[in-house]
C-alpha cells in the first residue's frame, strides 16, 4: 500500500456560524478532545479522508470574532497560526461563515488571510439564503477576495464534497504581501516595523507588537525590535481601532458589489422572538418557568434509569460476592469499588439531562437572552450576565462550570463567579445526599409533599444562596482593578442540532465519569490499605491485647463476637483509624466520630468517595455475611457513647450541611488554580468554604440535638 | 448635550458619529459598531441596563456605560 498524504486543516470563524457542526459532519466520530499545553482550552482533533489516497487532520479552533482575542480561549487561534512552527499549524485555513452576517464574518477573514496561509471560505446555512432573500455572486466574490469561496450548509450535509474538492485543489493561491496595515493608516510607522523586523511578514509582526506578550519562540534581536513598539500603547491601540475601520471599509466595498439581500423578504421571526424573551417582565418570567422545568426534569425524567442503574450495580456486586472467595478484598471490590463507582454512574442520567439543557439553551441562542436579561441582577452581585451559565452548569459539575467563565470579560467579575460556583449543588453531592437523607428523613409527606424531596431542594436553595451572599460580600471586600466591558452577540434563534447535542453530552458525560472513576478507584484502594494495615505494635498484635483485656474483664463473650472485637480494635488502630482518632476532638462537636472523620477526609479529594469510603471501613470491621449494602451497614452504626444510632438526625442534618458548603473537590481547586494562574484563590476557597462548612455544621447539630 | 445610544427610544434610529478612538473598546468596532454607520435600538434589559442594538448587521448587547460613550446623530 502507498503512503497516503495527509494534509492539515485548521477551522476558524465566529461563534453560532456553525463551525462545529462543520467539523462534526466531516470528522463524524473520527475525533478527540485534548488539551493545549498549559491550559485548559478544549482541543477538538478529528481525521477524515480527502479522496483515496489523501488524509485529513483538521482542528476545530476555538470560535473568535476577531484575531485579535479578548479571553484565554480565542488566544489559541493567534498562537495557532502565527508560529509556522506550531505544532498545530495548518496547511489551509477554512474559514467559517454564515450568510446572515458575512460582512462581519469576513472581518476574520481579512486578518487571517493576511497571515499568508492559504485560506478557503465555507459560507454556511447557504440553505437558509432564498427564505432570506439573500443572493450570493460567488465568482466575484472569489474574484474580490483571492480565495475559494463555497457554499456549504452543515446541517443539510450539502455542499460538503465541494469543500473537499477545495481542499485539495484550490483555485487561489497566497499572495504575498498584500498586507493591509499599511501606508493607508500610517505610512511612516508601518514602515519602520518594516525596516526593524525584516525577517517576519509585517502582519505577524504587527501582531506579535499589540497581541502577544509570549515571545520565546523568536530570536533574541527579534525580540528587542518587538519590544521597542511595545512601548507607546496609546498610539498601538488607535492605530488597532484605525485598522478594524479601514477593514471594515474594504469589506464593505466588496459585499457591495457581490452581496444582496432582498429585504422584503428578511423575516421577522427572531424580532418577535426577541420581543418577548427579553421582555422587562415576561422575559423573567420565562426563564423562571423554564428553570423549574429543569430542575423538575431531572429528577422526573431520571427516575426511571436510575432505578435500572440501581438495581444493575447491586445485582453485579451481589453476582462478584457469590463468585469470588469471601474476604476483605472481594469487600473492596463490591463494597468499595463498585458500590462506589455505581454512585456516580447512577447520577449520569441527571448529568445528561443538566448538560443537555445547557447545550439546548446555547445552541438555540437563548443562552444569550438570559445573559442580557440577568445582567443588572448578577451586577448586584459583583457578578456579570454571562456568570448565569457558570452557576447553571455548576449544578451538573463545578469544573466545565469554572471553564464556562472564561467568557466573562471583567477580571473581577470572572473571579467572584470561579471563587462561588462551587457552592452550586454539583452531581457529586448527590450521592451523599441520597444516602443521608434515605437514613434520617422520614419518608412521610407535608402536606402533599414529599419529605425528603423538600429537604433536597432546601439544600439546593441553601447552596445557590449561598453563592449569591458569597458574590455580594467578595464584591465588597475584594480589591481587585478591573475594567470590564460587556458585549456580547446575540445570535439568530437555531433548532439545535441533534448530532451537535449528541457529542456534546458524550464527551462531557464521559469525562465527568472517568475522572470521577479514577478518583474512586485510586481512593478505594489506598483507604483499604490503610485500613487493613497498621503500626505493629498494636495493630499486629490485635488477638493478644484484644484476649487479655477480655480476660481482665472476666466477661464470656462467643467466638463470634471475640472476632467481632479483634476487628473493631485492628480498623481503630490501622494509620486511617489513628488517622480518624487524631480528627476526631475538632469534629465531635459537629456530631462525627472518627469513622465518619475518616470519610471526611477521603472526601476532601472528591466529595463522592463519602459513601465508598464508610462502605469500606464498615466492610473492614464487620465481617457479618448477613449484613449487605451499605444502607443497612449505615443504620446498624451504634453510637458508642449513647447506644443509639450512630446517624441520627442532628448528626445526619450536619453532614448534609457540611457537604453543601465545604470545599470537598481536588479537581475543582486544580481547576480554579489554572484559571487564576495562582495558588492563592483556591486556598483562600478551601478554607473559606471549609470554615463556613464547619460552623455551619457545628451550628445544626447544635440546634437540632 | 450631543445625543449618545443610550438616548434613543426602542426602535428608533441614528447614525454613529465619531466617537473617541480610545475610551472604546476595540472589540465593540470588530462587531461593526463603526462611525457612519446605522445603529438601532432593539430592546433594554430589565432594570434599564444593558441595550440591545442592531449595528453594521450585527445584533449585540452592550452596557449602558459603553452606550453613553458612542455619539450619534
Amino acid at each position: 500500500m502507498s503512503e497516503k498524504k495527509n494534509i492539515k486543516i485548521a477551522l476558524a470563524g465566529n461563534p453560532n456560524t456553525g463551525k462545529t457542526s462543520l467539523f462534526n459532519v466531516l470528522t463524524g466520530l473520527h475525533q478527540k478532545v485534548g488539551n493545549y499545553p498549559g491550559i485548559t482550552v478544549d482541543k477538538k482533533q478529528g481525521t477524515f479522508d480527502l479522496n483515496n489516497n489523501t488524509t485529513a487532520t483538521i482542528i476545530d479552533l476555538p470560535g473568535t470574532y476577531s484575531i485579535n482575542p479578548s479571553s484565554i480561549d480565542e488566544t489559541i487561534v493567534i498562537k495557532t497560526l502565527i508560529n509556522k512552527n506550531n505544532i498545530d499549524f495548518p496547511d489551509i485555513v477554512v474559514i467559517v461563515a454564515e450568510i446572515d452576517n458575512l460582512k462581519r464574518n469576513l472581518l476574520l477573514f481579512s486578518q487571517i488571510k493576511d497571515l499568508e496561509i492559504p485560506t478557503i471560505l465555507a459560507i454556511n446555512m447557504s440553505d437558509q439564503m432564498k427564505r432570506k432573500g439573500i443572493s450570493i455572486d460567488i465568482e466575484a466574490l472569489e474574484k474580490e477576495l483571492k480565495t475559494d469561496v463555497v457554499l456549504i450548509s452543515a446541517r443539510k450535509n450539502s455542499g460538503i464534497e465541494n469543500l473537499k474538492k477545495a481542499l485539495l485543489n484550490p483555485k487561489y493561491k497566497v499572495l504575498k504581501s498584500s498586507s493591509h496595515c499599511s501606508e493607508k493608516i500610517d505610512a511612516t510607522f508601518f514602515n519602520q516595523i518594516k525596516k526593524e523586523i525584516p525577517n517576519l511578514p509585517l502582519y505577524n509582526a504587527w501582531l506579535l507588537i499589540t497581541q502577544l506578550e509570549d515571545l520565546s519562540a523568536y530570536t533574541q534581536e527579534e525580540q528587542n525590535s518587538i519590544n521597542k513598539f511595545k512601548i507607546n500603547k496609546d498610539q498601538l491601540s488607535k492605530l488597532q481601532h484605525k485598522e478594524t475601520i479601514f477593514r471594515y471599509a474594504e469589506i464593505n466595498a466588496i459585499l457591495k458589489k457581490t452581496y444582496k439581500v432582498d429585504k422584503s423578504k428578511a423575516t421577522t421571526l427572531r424580532a418577535r422572538l426577541d420581543r418577548v424573551l427579553t421582555h422587562k417582565f415576561f422575559g423573567f418570567i420565562i426563564f423562571g418557568i423554564i428553570l423549574t422545568f429543569l430542575f423538575q426534569g431531572v429528577y422526573n425524567f431520571s427516575a426511571i434509569p436510575m432505578d435500572f442503574i440501581d438495581t444493575s450495580f447491586a445485582n453485579l456486586a451481589e453476582w462478584v460476592k457469590n463468585t469470588m472467595p469471601t474476604g476483605i478484598f472481594t469487600d473492596l471490590l463490591t463494597d468499595g469499588i463498585i458500590a462506589g463507582i455505581g454512585g456516580i454512574i447512577i447520577f449520569v442520567p441527571q448529568i445528561i439531562i443538566l448538560f443537555l439543557f445547557v447545550a439546548i439553551m446555547e445552541e438555540t441562542g437563548y443562552m444569550s437572552r438570559v445573559v442580557f436579561i440577568m445582567d443588572k441582577v448578577m451586577r448586584r452581585f459583583g457578578m456579570s450576565g454571562k456568570s448565569v451559565v457558570p452557576l447553571l452548569s455548576g449544578t451538573a459539575c463545578a469544573i466545565p462550570a469554572i471553564m464556562a467563565a472564561r467568557n466573562i470579560s471583567g477580571i473581577k467579575e470572572r473571579l467572584i463567579t470561579i471563587l462561588v460556583t462551587p457552592f452550586t449543588t454539583c452531581a457529586a453531592r448527590l450521592p451523599v445526599y441520597a444516602i443521608l437523607i434515605a437514613l434520617v428523613i422520614p419518608e412521610t409527606s407535608f402536606y402533599g409533599f414529599n419529605i425528603q424531596g423538600l429537604v433536597l431542594m432546601a439544600l439546593y436553595l441553601i447552596g445557590f444562596t449561598t453563592a449569591i451572599v458569597s458574590a455580594y460580600i467578595l464584591n465588597k471586600i475584594l480589591k481587585v482593578k478591573s475594567k470590564s466591558y460587556f458585549i456580547i452577540e446575540m445570535p439568530n434563534y437555531k433548532l439545535p442540532s441533534l448530532r451537535n447535542l449528541l457529542i456534546t453530552i458524550f464527551d462531557k458525560t464521559k469525562a465527568f465519569v472517568i475522572d470521577a472513576g479514577k478518583i474512586i478507584l485510586a481512593i478505594s484502594i489506598i483507604l483499604w490499605f490503610l485500613a487493613s494495615n497498621g503500626p505493629n505494635n498494636t495493630h499486629g498484635n490485635a488477638e493478644n491485647i484484644v484476649a487479655k483485656e477480655i480476660k481482665l474483664n472476666g466477661i464470656n463473650l462467643s467466638q463470634a463476637q471475640q472476632d467481632q472485637k479483634v476487628s473493631s480494635y485492628k480498623l481503630e488502630h490501622s494509620y486511617i483509624g489513628i488517622m480518624g482518632k487524631t480528627i476526631e476532638p475538632a469534629i465531635k462537636p459537629l456530631g462525627y466520630d472518627w469513622k465518619i472523620g475518616i470519610a471526611l477526609i477521603t472526601s476532601f479529594a472528591a466529595r463522592e468517595v463519602f459513601v465508598g469510603t464508610l462502605a469500606t471501613i464498615y466492610s473492614v470491621e464487620n465481617n457479618d455475611e448477613d449484613v449487605t449494602g451499605i444502607k443497612q451497614r449505615m443504620q446498624a452504626e451504634i453510637n458508642s457513647e449513647t447506644g443509639k444510632k450512630r446517624f441520627d438526625l442532628p448528626t445526619g442534618l450536619s453532614l448534609l450541611i457540611f457537604y453543601t458548603f465545604a470545599m470537598q473537590c481536588m479537581s475543582t481547586l486544580a481547576i480554579v488554580k489554572r484559571e487564576t494562574n495562582s495558588w492563592k484563590w483556591p486556598i483562600y476557597q478551601l478554607a473559606g468554604m471549609t470554615t463556613l462548612a464547619y460552623i455551619a455544621a457545628y451550628l445544626t447539630h447544635l440546634i437540632f440535638l | 448635550m450631543e445625543k449618545t445610544i443610550t438616548d434613543l427610544h426602542i426602535g428608533e434610529k441614528g447614525i454613529i458619529a465619531n466617537f473617541c478612538l480610545n475610551n472604546i473598546p476595540l472589540k465593540l468596532l470588530e462587531m461593526g459598531c463603526i462611525p457612519g454607520k446605522e445603529v438601532e435600538l432593539v430592546q433594554i434589559a430589565p432594570l434599564n441596563d444593558p441595550l440591545y442594538i442592531i449595528v453594521n448587521g450585527s445584533h449585540i448587547a452592550i452596557r449602558r456605560d459603553v452606550a453613553k460613550l458612542i455619539n450619534i446623530y
